[in-house]
């Protein structure tokens, strides 16, 4: 028996909804429907009144789900697509991430952000959003790149006092499989060494840390070990694991889909050159899509984001240096 | 938890009800007083950042705190301090917040009107008003959830507000699920210095109701008595379980958007017309009509609210301000998450 990535989000969610009653999921479709990717399949019925419909609003749906935190709920919130969440952008970074340093009172809602490109989706169901939250105090971000985390790091996110945005990438959501669910995780907050090496470390989270390991597999062929280093999430950022494994390696790539201009990729080099300039044999690197609009057509998807030729291609300058 | 169904109550007739009326009338006149001390404050230079008065406001304020209970919820605009002392909020909270002490609810992080208790039912506003309309949706949606009923969410904003598209996700997300939300518009002729004119195209602002199906209600925002029946009528039936209801009042906001602002802009044709009334002046002109009230009893009721004002006054000017050193400088609930600070360079 295995499970994939997006039936670890939907057994993370029931779960939550068995363990404590004051989780409830409000989004668009997610009741009968079962949601559009069906992360929500049969919750409505197996907990009724708990898995609601939203009116396509999600500004309102956001603050919805504030207001029912304020009474002590944990409200699950997922919007159809990340890109989607530019509408509740405001209630987001300025009304939830806000809240508890304004007034004391904690607002532990998950906003789940199905997210990342897939081919032939275009510009506005393709985004990667976690730069974006991860630059406003009070949010926490979190980037699942296996099924494992997918799962443990969903339940977390529920019992975490603040708001949690939850990346989960929607390329993984059928393919990526595990033998099953687990049954211990790493907490939110630490990274996880995905591959050991000592030529190379590669810094990635969530779909690109697949990449990164095809990469990686390529480069060992040539007899480069390279290490891997799964974010997992990318607020908190873990610099200690990230540091530790520079310390090893003297070398440094970093990998994300999202866009170049700041973001994860830049936080993680502007950390590690800060602060481990001297661990640095070659200058730090970073890998990210192109900076335009996600494409529609194949062809052009393809060539936009990092894939692990490109990732082998911009490991092998780090390492000729 | 669960609380009983009132019983639907109207204020038809309100010369029958003396003391809600005192009840609000004394709520409206200490926050004039409040706000014309935090004026002078600020003109002292005591505060800091803006002063945003309610004058002209007071009469609608007041009539939603009165009509409010405990376990109600109630989202304020700028302009609400008389509804927010009428319903449950302490003068000190105002005081101390507008003057940064850290004995307030919020400590110097935020200031002048953006504050609250918002697990006593009394929302902390963000600047972008109306984004606060669905978290009191929120509120109601949880309280359903918990099988409480019997209680009410109002949300306010002015005239500007409703050109938001959060207004309007909120006013159909509360049609949707006929939430007893009670949403007061003041259409207060200007937001900031846009006339309304430029701000809405529809005849009056309440017909935005019908496109939402939810019953919507005109009000004279200068008449104390017609604010305390419309108000109240439309809180008793969102309490009796009828759904949302609009409530539009129209009247002229008589003072700048803050106080740094002169509002040399308004139409004199608008402030000697109707909308123009001081709503305070014209509840006392009906308080002695209905012999409610004689002068001697009027300068009474001012003496203590000036009486109140000035004594929180001088305790919050004894309390201590913001300290940057004894700050926690965190944001998150969860301490074991906290991040950030670090990647600054330490002098």
């Amino acid at each position: 028996m295995s499970i994939t990535y997006l039936e670890a989000i939907r057994a993370a969610q029931a779960r939550a909804l068995a363990d404590d009653p004051r989780v409830f999921i409000y989004g668009q479709d997610v009741g009968a429907f079962g949601g559009a990717f069906k992360a929500t399949k049969g919750l409505a019925k197996e907990f009724p009144g708990r898995v609601l419909d939203a009116p396509i609003s999600e500004d309102a749906m956001a603050g919805l789900a504030i207001g029912a935190a304020i009474e002590g709920l944990r409200p699950i919130i997922e919007m159809q697509f990340a890109d989607f969440s530019t509408v509740a952008f405001n209630q987001i970074v300025n009304q939830a991430a806000t809240l508890f340093w304004r007034t004391n009172v904690p607002c532990p809602i998950t906003v789940r952000l199905p997210c990342g490109a897939t081919s032939g989706s275009g510009p506005f169901h393709s985004q990667t959003m976690e730069a974006i939250y991860a630059h406003y105090p009070g949010i926490v971000v979190l980037t699942p790149a296996t099924v494992e985390d997918a799962y443990s790091m969903l339940l977390e996110a529920v019992v975490i006092d603040d708001p949690v945005i939850f990346c989960e990438h929607k390329l993984l959501y059928y393919h990526l499989k595990a033998e099953a669910l687990p049954t211990e995780a790493l907490p939110v907050g630490k990274a996880r060494i995905a591959r050991e090496g000592r030529d190379l470390t590669v810094v990635t989270y969530s779909a690109m840390v697949h990449e990164s390991l095809a990469a990686a597999e390529v480069l060992h062929s040539d007899g480069w070990e390279i290490e891997v280093v799964d974010l997992r999430s990318v607020k908190p950022l873990d610099t200690d694991t990230v540091m530790g494994s520079v310390a090893r390696t003297g070398r440094l790539l970093c990998v994300g889909e999202a866009w170049p201009w700041g973001g994860v990729t830049s936080e993680v080099i502007a950390r590690v050159t800060c602060e481990g300039y001297d661990l640095l044999d070659a200058p730090p690197q970073r890998l990210n899509a192109k900076d335009t609009p996600v494409p529609y057509h194949p062809n052009l998807w393809a060539a936009h984001r990092p894939t692990a030729r490109s990732i082998v291609d911009a490991a092998r300058k780090v390492l000729q240096y | 938890m669960v609380q009983s169904l009132v019983e639907p109550q109207s204020v038809a007739d309100i010369s029958s009800a003396p003391a809600l009326y005192v009840k609000a009338y004394r709520a409206m006149l200490l926050a004039r007083v409040l706000d014309d001390k935090f004026a002078s404050l600020w003109r002292a230079g005591k505060i800091h950042g803006g002063v945003f008065l309610g004058r002209g406001q007071e009469a609608l304020s007041a009539a939603i705190g009165v009509a409010l209970r405990e376990g109600d919820v109630f989202a304020p605009l700028i302009r609400d301090l008389a509804g927010r002392l009428a319903f449950n909020e302490p003068i000190l909270d105002g005081v101390r917040t507008y003057l940064g002490s850290t004995l307030g609810p919020m400590r110097g992080r935020d200031g002048n009107v953006h504050r609250g208790r918002p697990g006593e039912g009394q929302l902390a506003m963000i600047s972008h008003l109306g984004a606060m309309i669905s978290v009191v949706n929120g509120v109601l949606f949880a309280r359903r959830m918990k099988h409480i009923t019997g209680m009410v969410g109002v949300a306010t904003c002015g005239d500007g507000a409703t050109s938001t598209g959060s207004f309007h996700e909120a006013l159909n997300q509360a049609a949707v699920e006929k939430l007893p939300l009670v949403m007061v518009v003041a259409d207060n002729q200007y937001a900031y210095s846009t006339p309304t004119a430029q701000q809405f195209a529809c005849r009056s602002l309440v017909d935005r109701a019908v496109g939402y199906g939810i019953p919507g209600y005109e009000v004279d925002g200068t008449d104390l008595a017609a604010c305390l029946r419309v108000v109240g009528d439309a809180i008793v039936r969102a309490r009796a379980g009828q759904g949302p209801q609009l409530v539009v009042a129209h009247l002229l906001r008589l003072c700048g958007h803050g106080e740094h602002d002169d509002a040399y802009y308004i139409d004199p044709q608008l402030k000697s017309s109707a909308l123009g009334v001081d709503c305070l002046k014209r509840a006392e002109d009906f308080l002695r009509q209905q012999s409610w009230a004689d002068a001697g009893t009027l300068a009474q009721w001012r003496s203590e609210a000036v009486h109140q004002v000035e004594d929180a006054v001088a305790t919050v000017q004894r309390e201590p301000p913001p300290d940057p050193f004894t700050e926690t400088w965190s944001v998150l609930a969860t301490a074991r998450l906290a991040e950030g600070n670090e990647v600054n360079a330490r002098s």
